[in-house]
């Protein structure tokens, strides 16, 4: 087997029966994005030549030392470009280390590159990214999703055999999902979110890609965990989430909620989790189909909640502090409009103007106030449903990856591609999405599953049970179909 | 709710944004387009439910406040498009 198809935890067995070198599976991996990055166009920033030099210094120390990584580029790099795939951030190099990076770091992980997304978070398409279009490695005339679509296309083209993204309302599992890999998106506040640049603060979190789950939940390992820089961060003491990596899911209740399966999901995608659902069944989990009516509300909600707090987070892009300032302004009201106007992209400033209008008086009460409600409503319904099952499932995205173009020009369709992930990010929850299968197009239809708050050791048994016993990655492998 | 012209300039402005014509029309009919949808959360049974302005249930998370040194200013700095003497340029406010 190729060395860039191997996951870590078998890249860590090679290194330890030193049958690889850190320098050899580095050198596979640049060898592979020089190969890939044509057709893929994941990357932003490359930074394989610091890596290489790292590699060859870097010595194993039994555990990740020397292990490649991507990072989505609205990560906090110190003295490395932090775009967000914005015009606005098209110079600026951070001068600090998110606490994810400070984590990575300090296992001695190198840093491959920093990865495309759309602007600021914003898309589920990575097509609203300002420099490039990251193209699906199963098929090139298709969006990986988003918005941490370099991150999914990077990992499922084996250019980094891992990656971190962000998620704020689907955005490391409906990439994860359209690419065929694993994406977790953890419970809010067991990440830090220090140096993270801020979308939507109350549902910002950062998450992992990697080809399998138990390589996702050796990452969540090294990430996780409370950070006084963000108080919003839990302690939930030292845990070792590969010790929930277990293939028995006897007794596990699964709970079903009909809404997810009904209008607007598409038909191979629907049948797809009803198979793997008839496989849980077989393995001896109790399957219960349950009403959970809250998808559109939530949807709705998300668009509200995640609006209002963007055009807040994104008013201190002023021209004055971060690198980019209109060359057509002289005052100091034109360098803020003017900047504003002309480094933010249209989807950005449709957020934006959604935002201030549902924070603007007189529609307060109307959007915001009442979407803080719909809030309450969702984890209430959550909260009700979790006394009963130990997870839930639903389809991670109502179809599979779409055309590049298709969607690019109707917002409001765009929005709706989010429908089965906003839920998680407003009630707070961990989601994990794995492969459970391909369309007839040979193309990857993703499953979430959705745990407690802090659960993540339930999602992470029954992610890792099913795929230990259907093997996707067996089976099927990304064509880089034109 | 139905979306005036004038009330995307007024929204553009708090927003400290400046439109061309064509994204006023544009953006008009995206935000009238979202907030129909939108409008779906004043059918939602949400009567004497409390808003949730968090995901976690933590408030007040206090700290000691102490001054703490940020030692790459240059680095910080650099990103400014104009800077003097460590300090942020912006141009003259006052007449």
């Amino acid at each position: 087997m190729e060395i860039t198809e191997l996951t870590v935890h078998e890249l860590k067995e090679k290194l330890k029966n030193k049958e690889l070198t850190i320098e050899k599976i580095n050198k596979a991996y640049i060898d592979r994005i020089n190969e890939k990055e044509e057709d893929v166009q994941a990357f932003i920033t490359k930074l394989t030549e610091q890596g290489l030099e790292s590699a060859k210094k870097q010595e194993w120390n039994g555990e990740l030392a020397g292990i490649p990584i991507g990072i989505k580029d609205n990560i906090c790099t110190n003295g490395i470009k932090t775009t967000c795939a914005s015009k606005m951030l098209e110079n600026f190099v951070s001068p600090y280390d998110a606490t994810v990076i400070e984590k990575i770091n300090s296992q001695g992980m190198i840093n491959l590159g920093k990865l495309n997304m759309d602007e600021f978070a914003m898309g589920g398409s990575t097509e609203y990214s300002y420099f490039k279009k990251t193209k699906n490695p199963w098929d090139l005339s298709r969006v990986p999703g988003g918005s941490s679509g370099g991150s999914a296309a990077a990992v499922a083209a084996n250019m980094v055999p891992w990656a971190l993204g962000t998620d704020t309302g689907g955005s490391i599992r409906q990439p994860a999902s359209f690419c065929g890999v694993v994406g977790l998106k953890p419970t809010y506040g067991l990440v830090s979110r220090f140096g993270v640049v801020a979308f939507a603060s109350s549902l910002d979190q950062v998450g992992t890609f990697t080809k399998d789950v138990e390589d996702c939940a050796i990452l969540l390992n090294v990430i996780a965990g409370k950070d006084e820089k963000d108080t919003t961060s839990v302690d939930v003491g030292n845990k070792d989430y590969t010790k929930a990596l277990q293939k028995d899911v006897k007794g596990l209740k699964i709970g079903v909620p009909k809404e997810f399966y009904g209008e607007g999901i598409n038909l191979e995608v629907k049948e797809s989790l009803e198979k793997a659902i008839e496989k849980y069944k077989e393995m001896g989990a109790e399957i219960e189909e349950f009403s959970l009516d809250i998808a559109k509300y939530a949807l709705a909600t998300y668009y509200i909640i995640a609006c209002a707090e963007a055009s807040s987070n994104l008013g201190r892009f002023d021209g004055i502090r971060y690198t980019y300032r209109s060359k057509n302004a002289k005052t100091l009201k034109e360098i803020y409009k003017k900047s504003r106007s002309e480094g933010f992209g249209a989807e950005v400033k449709r957020r934006i103007i959604l935002g201030t209008y549902v924070l603007s008086s007189g529609y307060y009460d109307a959007y915001y106030k009442k979407a803080q409600q719909v809030r309450t409503l969702v984890m209430n319904q959550f909260n009700k449903a979790f006394e009963k099952y130990d997870v839930i499932i639903t389809p991670t995205s109502p179809t599979v990856a779409f055309k590049i173009g298709e969607k690019s020009n109707n917002p409001m369709e765009m929005y709706l591609a989010d429908i089965c992930t906003v839920s998680v990010n407003i009630a707070g929850l961990p989601g994990i999405s794995i492969p459970c299968g391909v369309d007839s197009q040979g193309l990857p239809v993703g499953m979430q599953i959705i745990g407690n708050r802090f659960e993540e050791e339930k999602i992470l048994k029954a992610a890792y049970a099913y795929e230990q016993e259907t093997k996707f990655r067996e089976k099927y492998k990304p064509q880089f179909r034109e | 709710m139905k979306v005036s012209r004038e009330e995307i300039l007024h929204i553009a402005n708090l927003a400290q944004l400046e439109l061309e014509e064509q994204e006023i029309e544009k953006y008009q009919s995206n935000l009238q387009d979202i907030l129909d949808f939108a409008n779906i959360v004043n059918n939602a049974p949400v009567e004497n439910l409390d808003i949730t302005i968090g995901a976690n249930e933590m408030k007040n998370v206090f700290r000691k406040d102490e001054v703490k040194i940020f030692k790459n200013i240059d680095g910080l700095l650099k990103n400014a498009p104009e800077q003097e003497q460590h300090m942020f340029k912006i141009p003259k406010v006052l007449n």
